[in-house]
């Protein structure tokens, strides 16, 4: 049995890195299509055209397409990244910082919502059809139809211009104590909680409920089992699957997602380099940010789907 | 305090999905006396499983026990709080469920869950607990009683599961085991085991039980008394010879005449026989095609057949034998990959998709679930009106006038044109799909387990409808089923199918013929009859059994 497993899990890695180049052909065909020749934009109006031809020749620009993709996805896979055409500096160099940022943002993020989300999930589920699951219901579908730049602003207006409890801005370069580490990410964390959580809730409940409406748990009830063991032992092992998914597709909104968030609140993560990068059409950099986004992406969906292959009984 | 169970005047109600509160149960009063199995019969709907239910102090979700009292061992189930409830559960009252498959859940190891209720109540030390599952697993005749509790649900076949979910309700010695209809998932030739299972653990242990089912004669097997109820009522209550032999309420009488063997009738005179359907060794299956020309999984293995025009032949076996895929080879729903299909005197092409608009039209089937054959979303006058414009091209007021003559045929009043299928009982909804097929004024009908899903009077009454249908319109069936009286009712010829296989060709024993194959010997006698006495002096060969029941 172990085996199949083990060709299922190495067929879903396989898939993922087939997707893998896909994702990169489209965004750098994607990134192609942006308006303006490169070296023009560089050189700025007043160049002559012998420059112009001088730089594309430097910078390859001349090469056909495919050439240029086959050496740039060479590259990505040796760790690579290209050079910045608006300061020349490594791009490697210039997302490291940023890239740790996002992430910090990302985890303590995690932190909050996964237990969060899935607490409401289950207790909604279980107490499906009361006051306190229609509550939650009515404040998830809220809180998901609330635009996430209405939810910052509203925060910043509260709690930054009127109550001036927390910096308006985030910069997490400055955090020295557990203090700062609060009011730093106060504002930006709840908001992507905000947004976040609404659907692992919704996912996780509907997940629960499914399982709660099947015959074993009717017989678990008929055991005479209580309602805290029919839902962690017979109900949740089998929603496990459709709520590791949930949550991974959640999670991997807080890579690529936060451009919005990250903008308001000035943080210095990954999705503001790349806006500040399409700014000043530095065309490497874009590509390179959205790459992670899409590596994160498919690592949280491939993780989840591993997942779901082992927490499978049939497949062990 | 002389009666184990006192129901009276148990009153349940329901929600329906308008809002509307329904009472299911009308005031149903009966005992059960220490030691002793009362059987809860009748048709689907009639509150059987919800009376079942409240011994335990349960209503499924949307019913309410609104009024009466249930007493087990002297506790009011219906007055006990919920966490006292729970205490009771599985210690003194416990439940086998209609569906083991399903009532087992599919992340835990049997074993588990066999011993999960003397944790939850706290009665005895793992090691113990699983000791006594073991001795309860050979008790009922489990193969590989030590080992199986380590395997998962999927891992195991139903009628194994069935037994497993016996073990789990006996594991907590309770006063009382209540049997939701435990073996109508199973093949017959399985169910006898179970059956006998059944009855020697409750026999021994002096365990008083409550059994729902539909199958009288699976009842008369295993209860002391029958409790009949309809609509939420009881119809009558009685020992069981008295029910069987001498039943004063019309519905119970209608109910025991549904067993009675019907003969056939006088087959159709036929002028000249002539075969209106030939199949040449057929080959079928799914997946993609080996390197051996055959499917990745066989269903039907090299089956040939005759049917003869104004005849009917029937196609009995367990589930998973291939009969339904033969049906859906032969109307060319699944490309055979091997054999012919001669319709007629014309050689059919494998996929429906090939054959001409006449082909198609002169072989029509039904398929077993009404529900799911009929588009929810159209009204019964579209659903029949589609055959007659796309074979007949008829429109306007000649297809009005046909579709009211389809309904009559099927004996359905016209006032049902205007509804969806949705507001038809089964018996209805399975008239309309018959009628459907009717509509394109085929030669052949291939008839699918049509009868599978209605209960034994609606069936019966579908049947009578089918034979009457054939004598007026010279049709020709093939009739699908697992169950064995039923097509005996109807067919003139029996082809019996194991294992994607012919096993035999058999005419029905009314005639006088036994069949001779030793599958088809077994699969026969299997048929519960009425007689109570019919489980304990049967004797099967344990061989055969063990050559054909391995599922």
């Amino acid at each position: 049995m172990n085996h199949r497993i083990l060709s299922l899990v190495m067929s879903r890695l396989l898939i993922t890195a087939i997707t893998l180049v896909i994702v990169s052909f489209a965004v750098f065909f994607a990134t192609m299509m942006l308006p303006g020749d490169t070296a023009t934009i560089l050189l700025g109006q007043a160049a002559t055209p012998e420059a112009v031809a001088g730089l594309r020749t430097a910078m390859h620009l001349d090469e056909p397409a495919v050439i240029r993709f086959i050496r740039w996805f060479g590259g990505l896979l040796t760790g690579d990244l290209g050079t910045s055409y608006a300061n020349d500096m490594p791009i490697a160099d210039l997302i490291a910082g940023r890239f740790i940022n996002t992430l910090k943002l990302a985890g303590v993020t995690a932190l909050f919502s996964v237990p969060i989300a899935l607490t409401l999930g289950i207790t909604a589920a279980m107490m499906r059809g009361s006051l306190y699951d229609r509550i939650v219901t009515v404040l998830t579908i809220g809180v998901i139809s609330v635009p996430e730049f209405m939810v910052a602003t509203s925060a910043v207006l509260l709690f930054a211009v009127y109550l001036k409890w927390l910096p308006a801005l985030s910069f997490a370069n400055e955090v020295h104590s557990i203090t700062d580490l609060l009011r730093v990410y106060a504002m930006p964390v709840v908001t992507l909680t905000f947004v976040v959580s609404a659907q692992m809730i919704r996912m996780t409940r509907a997940a629960v409920v499914e399982t709660l409406n099947t015959p074993y748990v009717e017989m678990a009830l008929l055991k005479g089992a209580s309602r805290k063991r029919i839902v962690l032992k017979h109900a949740l092992p089998n929603a496990l699957g459709p709520i590791v998914n949930a949550v991974a597709l959640s999670l991997s909104y807080l890579l690529g997602g936060v451009i919005i968030v990250e903008t308001i609140f000035n943080y210095p993560g990954i999705a503001k380099l790349m806006v500040d990068a399409v700014a000043t059409r530095d065309l490497p950099l874009i590509q390179s940010c959205a790459m992670i986004f899409c590596v994160g992406y498919l690592i949280l969906i491939t993780l989840a789907d591993i997942l779901a292959i082992l927490s499978n009984p049939r497949l062990r | 305090m002389t009666n184990l169970v006192e129901i009276r005047d148990l009153k349940v109600e329901a929600k329906t999905d308008s809002g509307r509160i329904v009472e299911i149960i009308k005031g149903v009063s009966f005992d059960v006396a220490e030691g002793e199995i009362v059987a809860l019969i009748g048709e689907s709907g009639s509150g059987k499983t919800t009376v079942a239910l409240t011994l335990m102090g349960h209503a499924r979700p949307g019913c309410r026990i609104s009024g009466g009292s249930v007493r087990v061992a002297g506790k009011d189930m219906v007055q006990l709080s919920e966490k006292a409830r729970a205490r009771v559960r599985g210690t003194e009252v416990s439940y086998v469920p209609q569906s083991a498959a399903a009532a087992f859940n599919p992340a835990a190891t049997i074993m588990e869950q066999v011993i999960e209720i003397t944790r939850i109540h706290d009665l005895m030390p793992a090691a113990e607990a699983k000791a006594r599952a073991i001795e309860l697993f050979r008790a009922l005749s489990l193969p590989e009683p030590d080992t199986i509790g380590n395997r998962y649900p999927h891992q195991v076949s139903g009628g194994q599961l069935q037994r497993l979910s016996a073990a789990m309700a006996l594991i907590g010695d309770p006063k009382i085991v209540i049997f939701d209809e435990p073996t109508t998932a199973l093949d017959v030739t399985t169910q006898i085991e179970v059956l006998r299972a059944f009855k020697a653990v409750m026999r021994r242990g002096g365990i008083a039980g409550v059994y729902v089912s539909h199958d009288l004669a699976v009842v008369a097997q295993i209860a002391d008394r029958i409790v009949v109820l309809k609509g939420g009522e009881v119809q009558e209550a009685g020992s069981t010879e008295q029910i069987l032999s001498d039943a004063k309420h019309p519905y119970t009488r209608e109910l025991l005449a549904a067993f009675e063997p019907k003969a056939r009738g006088a087959a159709p005179v036929v002028s000249q026989v002539r075969p209106i359907l030939e199949i040449e060794n057929i080959v079928a299956g799914y997946g993609t095609i080996q390197s051996n020309g055959l499917p990745l999984i066989c269903a039907v293995r090299s089956v040939s057949l005759t049917v003869e025009k104004g005849r009917n032949l029937g196609i009995i076996g367990e589930s998973g034998c291939g009969k339904s895929t033969l049906a859906r080879t032969i109307a060319g729903i699944l490309p055979t990959c091997g054999g012919r299909v001669i319709f007629d005197g014309q050689e059919l092409a494998p996929s429906a998709s090939k054959r001409t608009h006449e082909q198609l039209r002169e072989m029509q089937i039904v398929f077993q679930y009404a529900d799911t054959a009929l588009n929810p979303a159209k009204s019964i006058e579209d659903i029949i009106a589609r055959p007659l414009s796309f074979y007949h091209g008829m429109y306007g007021a000649a297809r009005d006038k046909r579709i009211t003559a389809l309904l009559d045929m099927v004996q359905l009043p016209a006032s049902v044109r205007n509804r969806r299928p949705a507001e038809l009982s089964g018996g209805q909804k399975q008239r309309v799909n018959f009628a459907r097929a009717l509509a394109a004024d085929p030669k052949l009908i291939l008839c699918d387990e049509i009868t599978s899903a209605l209960d034994t009077v609606v069936a019966a009454a579908v049947i009578e409808l089918l034979k009457e249908l054939q004598r007026e319109l010279g049709l020709s069936y093939i009739f699908i089923s697992h169950d064995i009286s039923v097509v005996e009712a109807i067919c003139d010829e029996i082809v019996v199918m194991y294992a994607g296989e012919k096993v035999e060709q058999v005419i029905p024993s009314t005639a006088g013929k036994r069949p001779h194959h030793p599958y088809s010997q077994l699969l026969f006698s299997s048929v519960p009859k009425l007689d109570p006495h019919w489980l304990d002096g049967l004797e099967r060969d344990p061989e055969l059994v063990r050559a054909y029941c391995q599922r």
